[in-house]
């Protein structure tokens, strides 16, 4: 069922290939959609993009969802699913407040690693359950999203963070720029960097890709299945609590409702970027420009003068359409490739 | 959801040993009695321990709280017992909400015609997602995420910012009123107990229903038996979406109010009701009144901790972990069984396994080499 | 026939624990109805619960505090309870459960002005004393309505605030709560119908809604800014629109061009008031609104008033209020905060 190699990629010519792997790249197809809908939204409204606010936000709005759908592609590939993403964003968002307001000298990059590692932490103990009861990722993290929320409440209480709670440093980090691209985008491209370079070349990476397309291969073949999905769900839950921080940084409050319902859009960025459901294949690249796509939908419909009340609709026609596309080019492939492996076993059959 | 073999905890697969014990022990000794006794055990010392549970109104509220859960949670054990999820139904209840209102206010249709209507209306989003789940061959997660924000969106976005409150009082009263006056139970029961009825013969008791058990633990081996396993698929959508409409015509009722945004959040609910009365996410195990019991079970937790003046996040946290102790719990149950017989009979289990698994590989290379 | 045999055996087994299970929870049922009727008419003092729109809301963590404070002034238990989202299916399980606990009294502030009815009278029916703050229900479904300030003064104080920022011309937009939020439809309506009638060069361009949620209400406004260019005020008439509003603002090139009025807490306001992006803008106490409330609910309990028009009550430290039209008491006018007096308050 895995797409083995039964064509030899030598046997095109190597500028066929690339051009052929071009047209049919998902990442190439998603992000000619985005530049459509930013080029058909700034013809309507210039200030979309040209104006500085609009620049800042075009590439500021979207690093939440970027860092959730990186992770939610790295637990997506084994073939599992992480829905706690956005009680954990709520729940590491609130600590970093807290930190601010109980230890107010404490440096900023303290508080983003301190972010970093209380995602970690909550992911841990999802990958642990996971992975030792080999109990699915569904179930598992449907639990934990209400726990974690719940930890919050309770822990939040009637208490929140105000932006003047949190030091000057803290919140320009929202709105500082560099060469124009804002900083928080700049973490998150990192973040996107880091871990697109791992799956596509570290040898942990290809494992996961291995488990994520037939898990039971994977054991049989000696892989260490546990300590990689493990492994999968820590990185994931440590990109959601740097987005905590970065919910933060950006938002300057933190209230009850912070990241409610975004881990359905993060599974939904990864779907349209190309990152298939059942795990084994799709790039964070893809599900980033899926992440940037989805919010750039949602702040382009009202330029364009459709109500905001149609935005859910929309995303959701996307989705599907997205899920459609894949099903339709891997059954083209599917059947190119299972004429070639009949013309192959022909001898030994 | 999975097709891993060697992740899935024993079915229900009939296998010599199970049918060893007698048959009030196999009944009584299941993952679905365990629910209903420790639903018992919690009514027990809630009527104890609870001030105020013990009165007559829990219950009555209990019923009207959770009636769109147990509705929803009948179709949605059937879809997951086939190894799909449909996280969609909430949104079909906020769609029929509306739909139930604009055709009532708007064009002036009675109650019962906007909500037939607004069942068909259900029944067709059910069918959409059936369709591509079925025919077209598309993981259910992914396309009932995208659903689920296609129809809540429709439902925002016929409405807007209105909440359609005018519907006589005819019918809001009917959906509170109680079968028995003075008694707990609210009419709502009686459609659900008719479709839980049903619901039970068509999983339990019909062709039909094995044919589902059996695409849950294989769905290429179902097909060889003779299981039309994307008719069986598609229906199943099809009755979740129906259902799911309904409920939504209870929720407005009951509520008095139509909004686009009601039941959000309602479909991990009904996941989390069913898959703690013992039906596994992999497919192919689960049963009716262990799901029942699991969805009670969940109300009267809530309603308990609310009587003693725990607010949300707390009741968030009991579910929560309840659910995650539920699955791990039969994992590690199973895997304690199974190093016990392991241990008791040496090597044998685990080389029939491979054989089957080998078996398996082998029908699924035919299959793939006949398309 | 033996398999026949054992399936009877079974269902017997079966039947014998359903049956154990429901003799178990009916007996102690009618041993505890009993029981529970007594515990409830032996406590003598007042239990008052309080039901926000949600938890973790500034706005009615303030005056909810305050309630606290003033239940327990006069010895009675305060309770406080609610939904983690701003919704009306949310806060009718937490009505029932005050029925069936039978509290004296519940203060609500309503998400719906139709959804809640129903369960409110049940309330009323188990003899619990309602009282809506900060947002009402059908004047029927209540014993009393604590209101703010008149719609109307609520109204024109924050379109005059805002013609006053803008010059009486150009284009304005309001950031609402959540799109079903009772006062806030309200408000709106009355101040749309001010704008056209005193205000002919002011434009209404927009209305959309951030759901009382940060992070939806930052987003829509810099939504508002580039769908609309010309844009020259923003009106929030809800304490975490507000907010967010000057907070994205504050960091735009928007600053200082558009102006930006509403509802607000002073302590959320505060560093924008001081930075310049937020002239002005207005709100009652909150917390004298939750204690006011509180106060009126022990009125009820006690028998001081029935909720009918000229009865008098005390309320602590407030002073003495009367209720006027359609059981509703009213706080005051909304007061106006600035750079000059902001300090002065913390809350």
């Amino acid at each position: 069922m895995s797409d083995t190699l039964l064509v030899e990629p030598s046997a095109v010519s190597p500028t066929k290939r690339i051009v052929g792997e071009l047209l049919r790249s998902r990442e190439i197809a998603v992000g000619t959609v985005l530049v459509l809908v930013i080029a058909f939204t700034t013809i309507k409204s210039p200030s979309f993009l040209f104006s500085d606010n609009g620049w800042r936000d075009l590439l500021l709005t979207p690093s939440l969802l970027l860092l959730l759908a990186v992770g939610q592609t790295a637990v997506i590939i084994t073939r599992n699913v992480d829905l706690s993403v956005g009680s954990t964003l709520g729940l590491t968002a609130y600590f970093t407040g807290k930190l601010f307001v109980d230890h107010p000298g404490l440096p900023i990059i303290a508080v983003f690693v301190a972010g970093l590692l209380m995602g970690a932490l909550l992911g841990l103990v999802n990958g642990v359950l996971v992975a030792f009861f080999r109990v699915p990722s569904l179930v598992i993290t449907l639990g934990t999203l209400y726990i974690y929320r719940g930890i919050f409440l309770s822990w939040a209480g009637s208490s929140r963070i105000n932006p003047s709670d949190l030091p000057h440093g803290f919140l320009d980090l929202g709105t500082k720029q560099i060469l124009t691209i804002p900083v928080l985008t700049i973490i998150g491209l990192v973040a996107l960097g880091l871990t697109g370079y791992y799956l596509y070349t570290a040898r942990g990476g290809r494992e996961l890709y291995a488990i994520g397309s037939d898990p039971d291969a994977a054991v049989l073949y000696g892989l260490p299945v546990t300590r990689r999905v493990i492994g999968a769900f820590v990185l994931c839950g440590a990109l959601a609590g740097l987005a905590g921080v970065v919910y933060t940084a950006r938002y300057g409050t933190v209230s009850s409702n912070a990241g409610y319902g975004m881990e359905l859009q993060a599974v939904g960025a990864a779907v349209i970027g190309g990152v298939a459901i059942f795990g084994g294949s799709g790039t964070v690249w893809g599900a980033a420009i899926g992440a940037f796509l989805l919010v750039t939908i949602n702040r382009a419909l009202p330029v364009v003068g459709i109500s905001d009340f149609w935005q859910r609709a929309v995303v959701g026609a996307l989705i599907i359409a997205a899920v459609v596309l894949d099903r339709v080019l891997s059954a083209r492939q599917e059947r190119r490739l299972i004429a070639a492996r009949d013309e192959t076993r022909e001898p030994s059959a | 959801m999975s097709t891993s073999v060697l992740s899935r905890p024993e079915g229900s697969t009939r296998s010599y040993p199970a049918y060893s014990r007698p048959l009030w022990r196999r009944v009584l000794f299941t993952r679905e009695f365990a629910v209903i006794a420790l639903l018992v055990a919690v009514i027990f010392y809630s009527n104890n321990n609870v001030p105020n549970f013990d009165g007559p109104l829990t219950f009555y509220y209990l019923f009207l709280d959770i009636a769109p859960i147990l509705l929803i949670a009948l179709p949605m054990t059937l879809v997951i017992i086939t190894g799909e999820i449909d996280l969609s139904v909430a949104s079909v209840v906020g769609l029929s909400s509306v739909l139930v209102a604009q055709l009532h206010v708007e064009a002036g249709l009675s109650i019962p015609v906007a909500g037939l209507i607004a069942i068909l209306v259900g029944a067709v989003c059910g069918a959409f997602n059936g369709f591509l789940v079925a025919y077209v061959g598309l993981p259910s997660l992914a396309v009932t995420i995208g659903t689920l924000a296609l129809y809540r969106g429709i439902a925002v976005g016929l409405l807007g910012t209105k909440a359609v409150t005018d519907f006589p009082e005819k019918w809001t009263d009917l959906a509170k009123e109680r079968i028995v006056e003075g008694h707990a139970y609210p009419m709502i029961l009686i459609p659900f107990v008719v479709l839980a009825i049903a619901f039970v013969l068509l999983l339990h008791f019909s062709p039909f229903g094995r044919g589902v058990f059996e695409i849950g633990l294989n769905d290429e081996a179902a097909h060889f038996t003779g299981v039309n396993v994307q008719r069986t698929k598609f229906l199943l959508f099809v009755l979740a979406g129906a259902v799911s409409a309904f409920a939504g015509i209870y929720y407005t009722l009951r509520f008095g109010s139509a909004r686009g945004d009601n039941a959000t959040g309602l479909e991990l609910q009904v996941i989390a009701a069913v898959l703690l009365g013992g039906v596994s996410i992999f497919g192919g195990r689960g049963a009716i009144h262990g799901v029942i019991a699991g969805v009670i079970l969940i109300g009267v937790i809530s309603s308990a901790m609310r009587l003693e003046s725990y607010t949300v996040n707390k009741i968030n946290i009991v579910i929560g972990t309840l659910l995650v102790l539920s699955v791990i719990s039969t994992s590690f149950l199973g895997w304690a069984k199974d190093l016990w017989s392991r241990r008791g009979r040496g090597s044998g289990p685990s080389s029939s396994e491979k054989n089957g698994q080998h078996r398996q590989a082998v029908a699924a290379d035919e299959s793939t080499n006949e398309r | 026939m033996k398999f026949r045999n054992r399936r009877i055996t079974a269902l017997a087994a079966v039947s014998l624990v359903a049956s154990l299970a429901l003799t178990a929870c009916g007996g102690s049922d009618s041993d505890g109805g009993s029981d529970g009727g007594s515990g409830g008419s032996a406590s003598g003092d007042i239990s008052v619960t309080f039901l926000p729109k949600n938890l973790g809301n500034p706005y009615f963590d303030i005056s909810d505090a305050a309630g606290k404070k003033a239940v327990e002034s006069y010895g009675g238990t305060y309770e406080q309870v609610g939904p983690d989202t701003g919704s009306a299916d949310g806060q009718v399980p937490f009505i029932n459960t005050a029925a069936q606990q039978g509290v004296s009294a519940l203060v609500v502030s309503a998400n719906d002005p139709e959804a809640l009815c129903d369960a409110l009278k049940e309330a009323s029916d188990a003899g619990v004393k309602v009282v809506t703050f900060d947002s009402d229900t059908n004047p029927d479904c209540r014993d009393l309505y604590v209101q703010a300030a008149t719609s109307e003064g609520i109204a024109k104080k924050q379109v005059d605030l805002i013609a006053e920022q803008i010059g009486d011309s150009g284009e304005v937009a309001i950031l609402s709560a959540a799109a079903n939020a009772t006062n806030q439809n309200a408000w709106i309506d009355l101040m749309k119908k001010d704008i056209a009638d005193n205000h002919p060069n002011i434009k209404l361009v927009d209305t959309v809604y951030g759901d009382d949620d940060d992070q939806t209400s930052f987003d829509k406004t810099a939504a508002l800014l580039s769908a609309h260019p010309n844009l020259k005020g923003i009106i929030s008439p809800t304490t975490v629109g507000i907010a967010a509003a000057a907070r994205y603002l504050s960091t735009s090139d928007a600053k200082g061009k558009v102006a930006l009025t509403g509802l607000g807490t002073p302590n959320q306001m505060r560093e924008f008031v001081k930075d310049g992006t937020v002239t002005a803008f207005a709100l009652w106490n909150p917390g004298d609104l939750g204690t006011l409330s509180a106060f009126a609910a022990k009125a009820l309990v006690d028998g001081t008033i029935k909720g009918d028009e000229g009865d008098k009550f005390d309320a602590g430290d407030l002073g003495s209020f009367t209720v006027g039209k359609d059981s509703v008491v009213l706080l005051g006018d909304p007061f106006t905060y600035d750079k000059s007096n902001i300090d002065d308050f913390d809350f």
